[in-house]
């Protein structure tokens, strides 16, 4: 009877003794973390990150955003043409043979196929809104497509960044339930190799590439759920790149096989003030709030200093951000002065503010399980308390959150935040005609601000755009609907062995550092190398 | 015997179909959506409500449960998530988690009644007081405290990668050394996974070992002059397992319902991470066949024990 625990004890010592003894590695590929599996390998069903990365790398669009997400380039399409006028068109010539990872050829019917099935009601797709002002796609050359919108619109340029499917593997079957969308076939870097569930998603070089072979063999993504443990992985270098935590940020960055990326988000948190409530109503308070709530001690203590102040509805880093707008001073003092002139103040010497007999007292809410949210809440109640306003903070679940407070506008004030599009058009958050029905759920309503993003949506200039948006920044900041708090850095480490080549010739190969761009890290993911011939330190 | 199985059958599946209709309102009234979880601005609220048709989530709920069952008895029910089908989804972690499961099971038992049976030879020795000690402990510890912490410590130490169900840089391994790879991977979730059952299964032994070897048959085998390890393992044990077929029938259940919180912390794929990721989703089929399965096998659990008491125990009849 007493054997089994011997047996056990025995079995474990030989497993620690092989533990011990492992060989070390040196392969030329590259281990993503994850957090999440990913849903449909098919872009155009995809809504979750992990898809989105691994159909980035198996799929191509027409044209993608330039490194400094400013412009665009070519990809399937080599050239592009936008005729102006009120039903503005679109032309794309294609580069001619391309082919498709099971060597078919790539044509404009392809592109049209995608455009279609996005359109159609049944295919599950949460894409359709940013097609809706297309009036027409057409195919007039097998390698031209044309498309043209009912009325200028900018922002719909770049959805032709979207991954295009091919038309001969999808035509015939029910694309949401179709067996492509996990053994997908695409046009990009990489081929499809193998998906084990919750597990991995394999993907290997595509040798035919149209820009060149990627010099990786493969690319893994693993899917690790348990974020904290990352950073395990990372350490026992079984996983090459991963997203951080702000707080592990400085332990990794000391590790010598590791190097640290950082990049500001496409994105902001912001405390919403439900301007249907009287209390927000007058400027002068919201403007006193910002005042008195100290964002840079928020950066510092919720995020580790690892991020920027906000000044408005853009991330700093981008071309459509207002240089000139500087964030509003914390100044408590100030903050007391405005709202004395809007007519709050302590009469009855409790600490509160009040006015007319009414203390300033309100309700403050987020969704449960962000725990950023919920640091930066109670620094917010803090700071807000000082100057005598009574904050109550409040979190929900994620569901009961948006369906009974954001979505029914029965809220006072809510931290959240916005992930962004590369394009400055946020229409859908600003514009009054959003109260109703959109996202503008806070209820700002400003007649210029309207006709300027109205404006910006019509302009195909990216310097005339430069301006109605800087001039949006400022009147945004100068209304203070928000309390924009910050934009976050996202940030990352990669193993040392990772470098770029540049292949100069037939024989020449230079090796730099990879460096992060405004498009990403992964921007020049093709030229990644492991060289072999420098042996890695220990 | 046989009027009594055919009988408890119908009690089985009445208990199902009420089980069902009681998780279906549930889980499909609790607030939430499977649709637009996010706020995304570049997502019109029409969309959403195509989106809703297109999944029969506009129909009224005694409807979508018919559908419900329609489609899982056809075999056409799809995860909201991947619209791939439910059951090829559960296949492809089911095993995994059964072989978890089955590993801490086999630890837990061949661990457990030895250390029971030893501890009630030695009550109240130093041993036995640093089993209750360790047993109790083992009881109140956090698991997945416990996993972190064993994470960190063999990360410190071996600096091997623990998550997963396997290593993921192998190329130059020999099939010897990749089995090896698989053992270790399997182990330490298994270990933390069998903690818990481990110290309450050893107290259970412990006790009811102390209760059966103050019977009187126990002093007759003994006074007989049969040697200590025959009383004890033979006549005694027996005895005191009576108790364990309850803790057998609930297992069965736990062995396919599989551990969230352990298949997330060690990265495994397996049913629990699944039905975890399912209700945060609202993947209502997926979620509804995975409470489903496990009803039955809860019931199916009970009724093996029950019939397993009458061959265990003659004094007990069916009637």
């Amino acid at each position: 009877m007493l054997i089994s625990p011997i047996l056990f004890l025995i079995l474990l010592g030989v497993n620690l003794f092989f533990v011990g003894s492992r060989p070390p590695q040196k392969v030329n590929q590259l281990i993503i973390s994850s957090i999440g599996d990913a849903s449909f390998l098919n872009p155009i069903l995809a809504q979750d990150s992990a898809s989105s990365q691994i159909n980035s790398l198996v799929f191509n669009g027409l044209i993608k955003y330039d490194r400094d997400l400013e412009g665009f380039v070519g990809e399937l399409a080599e050239s592009w043409e936008v005729r102006g006028g009120p039903e503005p068109e679109i032309t794309f010539h294609l580069r001619k043979g391309i082919l498709w990872h099971d060597g078919k050829e790539f044509t404009a019917h392809d592109v049209k196929f995608t455009y279609d099935k996005i359109m159609d009601e049944k295919t599950n797709t949460v894409r359709r809104s940013s097609y809706e002002l297309v009036k027409k796609a057409e195919v007039p050359a097998p390698y031209t497509f044309r498309v043209t919108y009912r009325q200028p619109f900018s922002p719909g340029l770049e959805t032709w960044s979207m991954g295009i499917i091919p038309k001969h593997l999808l035509e015939k079957v029910d694309i949401n339930t179709a067996p492509f969308n996990r053994k997908p076939i695409g046009t990009g870097p990489f081929r499809f190799v193998e998906w084990v569930s919750d597990e991995k998603i394999v993907v290997e070089a595509n040798p035919r590439y149209f820009q060149g072979r990627p010099n990786l063999d493969l690319i893994i993504y693993r899917i690790l759920p348990e974020v904290a443990l990352n950073e395990m992985e990372i350490m026992t270098r079984s996983v090459d790149y991963s997203s951080l935590f702000p707080f592990e940020f400085k332990r990794i960055s000391h590790v010598p096989f590791l190097k640290t990326y950082s990049e500001p988000s496409l994105g902001y948190t912001y405390l919403g003030y439900n301007l249907k409530n009287p209390l927000f109503q007058d400027r002068r308070v919201r403007l006193a709030f910002t005042h008195a709530i100290n964002r840079e001690e928020i950066v510092q203590y919720v995020l580790y200093g690892l991020g920027t102040v906000a000044t408005g509805p853009f991330p700093n880093h981008l071309w459509y951000a207002n240089p000139h707008v500087k964030p509003i001073p914390f100044d408590p003092k100030k903050a007391r002065q405005l709202l004395a002139e809007a007519g709050w103040k302590d009469t009855d010497g409790d600490g509160i503010l009040d006015k007319d007999g009414k203390p300033f007292r309100f309700k403050l809410i987020t969704n449960s399980g962000n725990e950023t949210r919920r640091d930066v809440g109670v620094l917010v109640q803090r700071q807000l308390r000082e100057i005598g306003i009574d904050v109550k903070f409040e979190f929900y679940e994620w569901s009961v959150f948006l369906k009974d407070f954001v979505n029914a506008r029965h809220f006072d004030a809510c931290i959240l935040g916005w992930g962004l599009s590369v394009d400055p058009d946020a229409y859908e958050i600003w514009h009054s005609s959003q109260i109703e029905k959109g996202f503008n759920f806070i209820s700002y309503r400003n007649p210029q601000v309207d006709r300027l993003w109205e404006e910006g949506r019509r302009e195909y200039d990216i310097e005339k755009r430069k301006q109605i948006y800087w001039r949006i920044h400022e009147l945004i900041a100068e209304d203070q609907p928000y309390t924009f708090l910050y934009v976050p850095l996202g940030i990352s480490a990669l193993q040392r062995k990772f470098v770029l080549v540049e292949k100069e010739g037939s024989s020449k190969e230079t090796f730099h550092e990879i460096k992060m761009e405004k498009a990403g890290l992964m921007y020049d993911l093709i030229k990644w190398t492991v060289p072999q011939q420098i042996v890695l330190e220990q | 015997m046989a009027s009594f199985i055919t009988r408890r059958f119908l009690q089985l599946l009445i208990t199902l179909i009420g089980i069902s209709i009681i998780s279906w309102v549930i889980i499909t009234q609790a607030p939430g959506s499977p649709i637009a979880l996010t706020i995304d601005p570049k997502v019109s609220p029409k969309i959403v409500e195509q989106m809703m048709k297109n999944y029969d989530l506009d129909k009224p709920i005694q409807q979508q449960y018919y559908l419900w069952l329609k489609k899982l008895f056809t075999g056409q029910l799809r995860s909201f998530k991947d619209g791939r089908p439910v059951m090829e989804k559960i296949n492809e972690r089911i095993w995994n988690t059964l072989l978890l499961n089955l590993v801490a099971t086999i630890i837990i038992f061949s661990l457990a009644i030895p250390l029971g049976v030893f501890s009630a030879k030695r009550q109240y020795s130093f041993l036995d007081n640093l089993g209750t000690f360790g047993a109790y402990l083992g009881i109140s510890a956090p698991s997945f405290w416990l996993a972190y912490l064993l994470i960190l410590g063999t990360v410190e130490l071996f600096g091997y990668p623990v998550l997963g169900m396997r290593s993921f840089v192998t190329e130059n391994f020999t099939t010897a050394e990749i089995v090896m790879d698989r053992i270790w991977h399997l182990m330490l979730p298994s270990i933390i996974l069998a903690i818990g059952g481990l110290a309450g299964l050893s107290r259970y032994t412990r006790s009811s070992m102390l209760e059966v070897v103050r019977q009187d048959y126990v002093r007759t085998a003994k006074a007989k002059g049969l040697p200590e390890e025959s009383v004890y393992y033979k006549h005694a044990l027996r005895n005191a397992l009576l108790p364990i077929i309850t803790i057998f029938g609930f297992l069965i259940p736990d062995l396919i319902g599989g551990s969230i919180i352990m298949e997330s912390v060690f990265a495994w794929p397996g049913i629990g991470r699944l039905s975890y990721q399912a209700v945060l989703a609202r993947d209502y089929p997926v979620v509804m066949t995975i409470l489903s399965i496990s009803a039955v096998l809860t019931l199916i659990g009970n009724f093996i024990a029950d019939i397993l008491y009458g061959i265990a125990d003659p004094r007990i009849r069916y009637q």
